[in-house]
């Protein structure tokens, strides 16, 4: 495999057809038709339209590499307990004492009794939005504004954007109050709305788009404003219906289901892009029996991943700065802003020394609209391989050996082994992103060597013997039946701009009108369509994940990659691209929505709230 | 569309209206080959991009002479827009296509603001044929559609109102696509002067969203939604 090519994953074949070169193919197939086939034409001639280099902004400024250090350890969330609070959570929302009006929250009583929360009942967390002034971004750029989520950490202090430890079985209250300026200037909104992408999470919590609130602002779907807004996570397994809480089954739901790489970040409504590039993300990794988040533990059911200090989230963005070194965000340019500048956990270009020992670090594309093909490499650009374990944050049923490269859609996650005792110490390795793209439209063809945006030094031995591993067998997958598939009702969703407007089935985001009503514990199969030539929509559906039955590409069907045959909740849709979805539609009825995760796409309408019906 | 129609952005139908009435009729049958692409792979990056770009970022309004469709002459920033709560699209009163549905829903945002419109939020329709729309041809369009006052319909010189298309985002970044008035933007730039905020909705929308993005942006509103019915 040359340096450039995609590991596509279709089939045993290697196909190293970029996305470009399909295009391009199409681009010729159509020249070949006759000359009446005029629209079908200017359709290629819109299909190669990503090639336009975004012009309009000049790069921003250079940086000089390699110059902060990661922390060697990403350290969980310090918990407060709510139930000491002068206003102890509770499942009606307590508008009187600052919180919005959100809904009730679904199957409180059931969790906890008819009554607020009493301590011990639920793992609870604080969080504030917070305007930041003197955030750095790079040691070349000045001092700045940043929007964070602060928690605390465990010695106390301010923790941005901080990383949640959860476990099934355990509930999870999150009170999220938001201390952001009422009278802000520039990108960005002071209201919020925040998604757990995507925990089977009821409507109340999900972070709905309309649901933003601040002190002075109530968002289409809240009864009213406030201080504060508490969000339930209940830390079941989807299927809690279908396979009830037990003796045998202590955690409730189908503990196939469960996820393990999850963010959260703004979904308010027409503000997602500049309010998440401000800086609102972060993780929540969510453990449970098999997947422990201890190497040590003694369960022979436990996989025993690489855990502690070695299970290291990584979150890329994607973000632009002019001349002075300033952060900046056109709301006024329809296709947004590109960012040239790739932050790691909020850093340009940083360094993570590692112990020479294996790691699992979990990857998130938390930008805007940029997709990203990871290679780790040498020095001397020569790929090196790893393992992949997990896709959307759920384990596939076997890990993929040797993986030299993989691809992030925007919400897209991976999760990968790294066994940095191969290498002696003093070895620098980078992860390096090979996807070209210069609009945000979508990404282009595949170049070596690619921009470097993470290196690694292997700089010290382990502690003690590394005694992590990678099981051949990761989490069992529940597929649907053959009389499902079926027997499943088809709903099919084109993604299609028109006239500079992105819409779903001619349609643009309402979020009091449900564009489809699902009865609760019913399946079907979605068919996701983006017909149109010359835009990428990496399409996200909330709450509920599907399984990928078919892809296709020019309405030819591919072989579904390797990665993506495990559950997912983010669909990648490069132009003329198909993708069949089995879904299931349980537990907690409400409202939810499935929207392109190009931010600039789904602030601007690309969203369909559909419901699941009690 | 139905479910089998799997045409792309830009069906069959509109861009042969678009030939139609633009392409074919002003540029030759020849040239509009050639817009469509037959005589060159590459698409070009539109050089108006460039051309219109601010040189500061920070006022992307320019303070171009307009004219409403009652005849006043006013400033495009500091009358129209300045500290203001405002959403602005662009139509033309020959559009047979988006343009009578987005001005009709727009008049049912109208008809939502009640007496707030010219006094906390102001809504402007900017012609994109404004050889052809004149004050007095804008006057009758704004009368066909029964169009009370809190909303201007403004046209000005070509190159200003061409200037102001670019300034406000409603280009798209290849040029042939760009030149084809029957693909101009559906979208209605939404925005707050005062807080340099903005953002934008499909003037397709259902009139109650669009009503939503405006109330977000109007600080008066704390309820978004109690706001209209």
């Amino acid at each position: 495999m040359n340096n450039g090519e995609y590991e596509s994953d279709r089939g045993n074949t290697v196909d190293s057809d970029s996305p470009s070169n399909e295009s391009r193919r199409a681009f010729f197939k159509t020249t070949g038709a006759t000359i009446l086939a005029a629209p079908a034409i200017l359709t290629s001639r819109e299909s190669s339209a990503q090639a336009i280099p975004d012009e309009s902004l000049p790069p921003s400024p250079p940086t000089r590499p390699w110059q902060r250090e990661l922390p060697e350890e990403v350290e969980p969330l310090e918990q407060t307990d709510l139930s000491e609070d002068a206003y102890p959570p509770q499942g009606v929302a307590n508008t009187v004492n600052g919180e919005c009006g959100r809904n009730d929250h679904q199957r409180w009583d059931d969790f906890f009794g008819a009554h607020p929360l009493e301590s011990g009942q639920a793992d609870t967390y604080e969080l504030r939005a917070e305007a930041i002034t003197d955030y750095e971004f790079h040691p070349d750029y000045p001092k700045q504004l940043v929007w964070h989520y602060i928690g605390k950490n465990s010695s106390g202090g301010d923790y941005h954007n901080p990383t949640f430890h959860a476990r099934y079985g355990r509930p999870v209250i999150v009170r999220l109050y938001n201390e952001l300026p009422d009278n802000h200037t520039g990108f960005g909104t002071p209201e919020i709305s925040m998604h757990l992408h995507n925990l089977h999470t009821p409507s109340e919590s999900d972070g709905f788009p309309g649901d933003y609130f601040s002190a002075t602002k109530a968002g289409p779907t809240l009864s009213g404003p406030g201080q504060f807004k508490d969000h339930f996570y209940p830390n079941v397994y989807a299927g809690y219906d279908e396979f009830p809480k037990s003796a045998k089954n202590p955690v409730g739901g189908d503990k196939r289901e469960a996820l393990g790489t999850l963010w959260y970040h703004d979904h308010c409504l027409d503000f997602t892009a500049p309010n998440a590039n401000r800086g609102l993300a972060g993780f929540y990794l969510l453990y449970d029996e098999l997947d422990s988040g201890d190497e040590h533990d003694p369960n022979p059911a436990a996989l025993r991943l690489p855990s502690g200090a070695y299970d290291y989230p990584l979150a890329f963005q994607d973000k632009r700065f002019d001349a002075n070194g300033m952060h900046i965000f056109e709301e006024m340019n329809s296709e947004g802003t590109l960012g040239d500048k790739v932050t790691v956990n909020g850093i340009i270009e940083p360094v993570l020394k590692v112990a020479s020992r294996k790691y699992r670090f979990r990857l998130l594309n938390a930008g805007i609209a940029r997709f990203y093909q990871f290679h780790l490499v040498a020095a001397n650009n020569v790929q090196q391989s790893f393992t992949y374990i997990a896709n959307d944050g759920n384990l596939l049923p076997k890990p993929l050996l040797n993986r030299k490269n993989f691809r992030l859609g925007v919400a897209e996650r991976a999760d990968i082994v790294v066994d940095f005792s191969l290498y002696p110490l003093g070895t620098e390795l980078y992860l390096v992103n090979r996807w070209e793209q210069t609009s945000s439209r979508g990404p282009k063809g595949v170049k070596a060597p690619g921009m470097k945006v993470l290196k690694f030094i292997v700089d010290r031995e382990p502690d003690e013997p590394d005694v992590s591993q990678v099981p051949a067998k990761l989490r069992p997958i529940r597929r649907p039946t053959a009389t499902e598939i079926a027997t499943a009702p088809v709903r099919y969703w084109r993604f299609e701009r028109k006239n500079g407007m992105w819409a779903i089935n001619d349609k643009f985001v309402n979020v009091r009108s449900a564009g489809a009503n699902m009865a609760i514990g019913s399946f079907e199969i979605w068919e996701l369509d983006n017909p149109s030539g010359g835009w990428s929509h990496p399409v996200h559906i909330h709450f509920e994940e599907g399984l990928i039955l078919n892809r296709y590409v020019d309405g030819i069907e591919v072989p579904v990659p390797v990665h993506e045959r495990g559950r997912k909740d983010v669909y990648r849709l490069g132009p003329n691209e198909k993708v069949r979805l089995f879904m299931r539609f349980r537990d907690f009825p409400g409202k939810y929505v499935m929207h392109c995760h190009n931010m600039i796409h789904e602030d601007h309408a690309m969203m369909v709230r559909w419901d699941i019906l009690g | 569309m139905n479910k089998e129609n799997n045409e792309p952005v830009g069906s069959r139908r509109e861009i042969l209206a678009g030939m139609g009435l633009a392409a074919l009729g002003l540029i030759g049958l020849n040239s509009a080959w050639q817009k469509l692409g037959f005589n060159e792979i590459k698409p070009a990056l539109n050089p108006n991009i460039r051309k219109y770009k601010p040189a500061d970022s920070a006022t992307p309004f320019p303070n171009v002479t307009l004219y409403t469709h009652e005849g006043e002459a006013v400033r495009f920033y500091d009358d129209l827009i300045r500290d203001k709560v405002v959403a602005i699209n662009m139509m033309y009163s020959q559009c047979s296509g988006i343009c009578p549905k987005s001005t009709a829903n727009l008049r049912e945002v109208r008809n939502m603001l009640g007496e707030r419109a010219g006094r906390d939020v102001f809504m402007y329709s900017i012609t994109l044929d404004p050889k052809r729309d004149t004050p007095e041809l804008l006057k009758q369009y704004a009368d066909r559609y029964d169009i009370q006052d809190g909303w201007k319909f403004l046209t000005g010189a070509p190159e200003d109102i061409e200037l102001i298309r670019y300034r406000l985002g409603f280009y798209d970044v290849e040029e042939d696509v760009d030149n084809i008035k029957e693909n101009h933007t559906g979208m209605v730039r939404i925005g707050n002067d005062e807080r340099k905020r903005w953002s934008m909705a499909p003037a397709l929308s259902d009139p109650w969203q669009i009503m939503t993005t405006i109330n977000h942006l109007d600080p008066k509103v704390v309820h978004t939604a109690e706001a209209h019915t």
